[in-house]
């Protein structure tokens, strides 16, 4: 990473600490993910039906993806909108950085503290998991594949919810239609986590490894069309340059 | 002679069947401040941004600080100009320092160099006590002279000043049009666009006035004379009984006419050899002679007579 997408990551994440709306809700929804699962698997018991520990350890292992899924797009949809209306894009905009640096200096921005609060809350579970849970659920959730998807699968996930809430943001003219735009928009991703959480496809490393490569050339495709959508004077004058 | 700091040939921008200027041609020389005068939608801040290169020209060509605009410039070319939008658009959560230190990052001027740089930056707009500032705590004046402090940072070949006392109290204008004052004695070449024809005036080396098309350039002086003739204004404590006669009588004076109560405007090729002549036919006359001096025309008579052209013609 160059010198002017660091200098953008600096910047966005200096700005977000102090940005009490992205604070609050980078707390609140780890929070409300954390209590979901505890309460629910910490309740099972040995020789509760089979499908029921599975029907609620892929709910609770869902949730842990709401994380990287819907945090990120709080961040992304404010990301360009939200500099344009507060008039602080026109300025960089003159500068000599590229949209691809400025691009990926706020997707890490948004993806570092992501992946940070996801891996936590997934040591936390598993921590808590292992040491109080029933041996029938520690026996599913401790499990390397399910460890490998998580590790590949929350920085992959965060990325391409950040690739879709800037999508949407350099298209959009207001900050809260670009966030509940980017929210609904990476449900679609979260119905096919689910397949893996609720165990539909059979959870092995292998097919863990094989979905972070799919979701790496979603990621990489994702950029690309984020860089070229990032039009300067429709960002700006709601034209586009064509 | 230096190669000119802008150039631009035939420059035309439209937004789908709208346009916002079109077929502007002119040049900026190297350390010249040039002032851009146009009423509002006149085009002033598309030109901005599009010899800014944060906009395509939809035809025409320019070159900004030697290097043309075209598709793949822009980095190289913004990185030899700056540009002070409007609005100061400074990050308010974060420090006056902070903001500027973001803005070094996206120039490129390394982290070792760059605390220099902005202190340096800061002080030459007298804003070195307030790094630690929050940007938000600031006035509209201070954010926009720490918004100028953020174009110098990079040592900008050409700066364009887009509006930069608009909204600003009297003290704070001040402030800025001496910080502008400032950045001709380092050589800066200044594109300036505002309203206040004051400040142009007492700014620029050379205007334009554009409405969409190119008006007119050139300097404010040299505006005057082609748009207004010579006269010579003659204030009596009455008004003269016979004005008609006493003008034809002097020989170097032209056409004349009544501004009011014992005023009138009489044109002169040679003010200064038709005004004598004048004030010996007013006292041999019995006249009681208040005033008698050129008709000072200001940049703002040039300009209403130009953008009232524009009217007349739309109409």
């Amino acid at each position: 990473m160059n010198s002017r997408a660091m200098a953008v990551l600096r910047k966005e994440l200096r700005d977000f600490r102090r940005n009490k709306f992205i604070v609050a809700t980078m707390i609140a929804l780890p929070l409300f993910v954390l209590f979901v699962p505890f309460s629910s698997v910490l309740g099972l018991k040995e020789g509760t039906a089979q499908s029921v520990v599975r029907a609620t350890l892929g709910s609770a292992g869902l949730v842990f993806f709401l994380v990287p899924l819907i945090l990120p797009t709080v961040i992304a949809g404010y990301s360009v909108i939200g500099e344009r209306e507060q008039g602080t894009l026109e300025p960089v905009l003159t500068t000599p950085v590229r949209e691809a640096e400025l691009l990926i200096g706020k997707a890490l921005s948004a993806v570092i503290p992501c992946v940070a609060i996801s891996y936590l809350l997934f040591g936390i579970y598993l921590a808590v998991v292992h040491s109080s849970a029933a041996p029938v659920v520690r026996q599913l959730v401790v499990q390397s594949s399910q460890i490998v998807a998580v590790i590949l699968f929350v920085p992959l996930l965060a990325l391409f919810s950040i690739w879709v809430g800037l999508a949407i943001s350099v298209r959009s003219n207001d900050v809260r239609v670009a966030q509940q735009l980017s929210g609904l928009a990476v449900f679609p991703m979260l119905g096919l986590i689910a397949l893996f959480t609720f165990r539909v496809i059979s959870p092995t490393v292998t097919v863990a490894l094989s979905g972070a490569v799919l979701l790496a050339v979603l990621d990489a495709v994702a950029w690309r069309v984020v860089s070229a959508m990032f039009d300067r004077e429709r960002i700006l004058t709601r034209y586009g340059s064509s | 002679m230096d190669a000119p700091a802008i150039r631009a040939t035939g420059l035309t921008k439209r937004f789908g069947q709208r346009t916002a200027f079109q077929d502007l041609t002119f040049e900026v020389g190297a350390g010249e401040v040039f002032g851009f005068l146009g009423p509002n939608g006149a085009g002033k801040t598309t030109t901005v941004r599009v010899l800014g290169t944060l906009i395509r020209p939809t035809s025409g060509s320019a070159e900004v600080a030697g290097v043309p605009l075209a598709d793949g410039s822009g980095p190289d070319l913004r990185s030899l100009v700056a540009v002070m939008p409007e609005n100061p658009g400074m990050y308010l959560r974060l420090t006056v320092y902070d903001n500027l230190e973001y803005f070094a990052g996206l120039y490129g001027i390394p982290r070792a160099k760059a605390r220099e740089r902005i202190l340096a930056s800061l002080d030459t707009v007298g804003m070195a006590t307030r790094a630690s500032d929050f940007a938000g705590s600031l006035s509209k004046g201070l954010r926009q002279r720490a918004s100028l402090a953020r174009t110098l940072l990079s040592d900008p070949k050409v700066l364009f000043l887009d509006e930069p006392t608009s909204g600003l109290d009297p003290v704070a204008t001040r402030e800025v049009r001496e910080l502008i004052e400032g950045l001709r004695t380092r050589g800066v070449t200044v594109f300036l666009t505002t309203h206040r024809l004051d400040e142009a005036e007492r700014l620029c080396d050379r205007i334009a006035v554009m409405n969409t098309t190119l008006r007119v350039v050139g300097r404010p002086d040299d505006l005057r004379r082609q748009l207004f003739e010579s006269a010579i204004e003659v204030r009596t404590a009455r008004p003269l009984e016979d004005p008609s006669a006493l003008f034809a009588s002097v020989g170097a004076a032209g056409a004349w006419s009544q501004n009011g109560d014992g005023v009138y405007h009489v044109k002169a090729d040679d003010v200064a050899a038709t005004t004598p002549e004048l004030a010996r036919a007013l006292v041999a006359a019995g006249a009681d002679v208040l005033r008698l001096a050129e008709v000072e025309r200001t940049l703002e008579d040039v300009y209403l007579q130009l953008v009232n052209e524009d009217v007349e013609v739309r109409r």
